[in-house]
């Protein structure tokens, strides 16, 4: 039977207000409310329940980044995965740290832990990049089942349901498999007390990029970063022709 | 907890009985301990803020401390577990409705067109 690793990345919260900092070259994420993110929740979940199912026998959690990644592990540990992997990465490394960095980490693992599926949230909420699954997926050479609703496991292939632009789409693909979770694939368990308690006895491996071959340089440089242009409030007017002359007066019409 | 004695004519103190948790006034201590530390956890994410989840906790626990029917407060904790569901079914909806309006705004405009009728 199989082992499944599952990506977690740590972004600042869902429901934070997202501040622009002074110098224009990122967000404050100093203090502020940070999670696991919502797609790779859903990521998660999925491969619990493969377990619960007994379709596959081990489900990895892994995370980047510094410390702080590791409580995003435990708390996928207390959602029922059995053992995480914390690859170090701090400061200049973390900050410059896209998807091509993560897919190679992730092809390298796959490789040393000799995984049968790799399944990834669609995207993250902070930078929305969408593409670790499918870079990862071409790094291995292995299909991908992307935006997935309904994942099943037939035998040695996987019948993934892909949301796509007007309906669903029906895919099935031998595994090893790389799959990224959307939106409606499940509802994801919410780590409560008990859980997270049970989950301290679990482990996280340690280990750095260079541990597997991977060279974090990023080809990627931000420039700069700006607030989206603010919503101007809305006019009133009493009549119809005060619209049309107003909408005139615009060059609307 | 544990009551000491002295044996007579200033002998030495010994241990008299040892009464355990069990005995005491309120046989679901553990459980309903085990309930509010559940609850003060999960009040952490409330919309509202942690604070005035964490006042509202309390006082709900307060006025129930003079309870003393092992089946009252057996219905009370299952109330308290039940509150635990409502409040994990809120966390969902919420983070599934904000990433849905913040995603699928196309899906949201087709399904709010719905009997619009068209010009």
């Amino acid at each position: 039977m199989s082992r499944v690793l599952v990506g977690v990345k740590r972004v600042i919260d869902y429901a934070v207000k997202i501040r622009v900092k002074p110098d224009h070259s990122g967000v404050v994420t100093d203090g502020v409310k940070h999670s696991m993110n919502p797609f790779c929740e859903i990521a998660v979940e999925e491969a619990v329940k493969l377990k619960e199912k007994k379709l596959i026998k081990e489900v990895v959690a892994v995370s980047c980044g510094p410390t702080q990644v590791t409580e995003t592990i435990r708390t996928a540990l207390a959602m029922g995965c059995d053992r995480g992997i914390h690859v170090e990465v701090s400061g200049k490394d973390y900050e410059a740290m896209g998807p091509l960095q993560i897919s190679k980490i992730f092809a390298a693992l796959a490789k040393k832990e000799e995984a049968s599926l790799i399944i990834l949230g669609k995207q993250a909420i902070d930078d929305d990049c969408n593409q670790t699954g499918q870079m990862t997926a071409a790094l291995l050479d292995w299909p991908q089942g992307t935006f997935a609703s309904e994942v099943t496991i037939d035998g040695e292939k996987v019948k993934v349901v892909r949301e796509i632009d007007g309906g669903l789409e029906t895919i099935k693909i031998s595994m090893p498999a790389v799959l990224t979770a959307d939106l409606r694939l499940n509802t994801p368990r919410y780590a409560t007390l008990p859980n997270i308690m049970k989950a301290k006895k679990k482990k996280i491996a340690n280990m750095k990029p260079a541990d597997l071959g991977v060279d974090m340089v990023s080809r990627v440089e931000v420039l700069r970063v700006d607030e989206p242009p603010t919503r101007l409030a809305g006019v009133k007017v009493e009549t119809v022709d005060d619209l049309v002359a107003k909408l005139r007066a615009n060059g609307t019409i | 907890m544990v009551i000491w004695t002295r044996l007579p004519n200033r002998g030495k103190v010994v241990k008299a009985a040892t009464v355990s948790g069990s005995d005491m006034a309120n046989p679901l201590r553990r459980e309903v301990r085990q309930l509010y530390k559940n609850l003060l956890f999960l009040g952490r994410e409330y919309p509202k803020g942690a604070d005035y989840f964490r006042e509202r906790l309390k006082s709900a626990f307060m006025k129930n401390k003079d309870v003393t029917d092992p089946k009252e407060i057996k219905k009370l904790v299952d109330r308290g577990e039940f509150v635990i569901k409502e409040l994990e079914a809120l966390y969902y909806l919420r983070k599934y409705r904000a990433m849905k309006k913040r995603y699928y705004e196309d899906e949201m405009s087709a399904v709010l067109n719905i009997g619009r009728p068209v010009d």
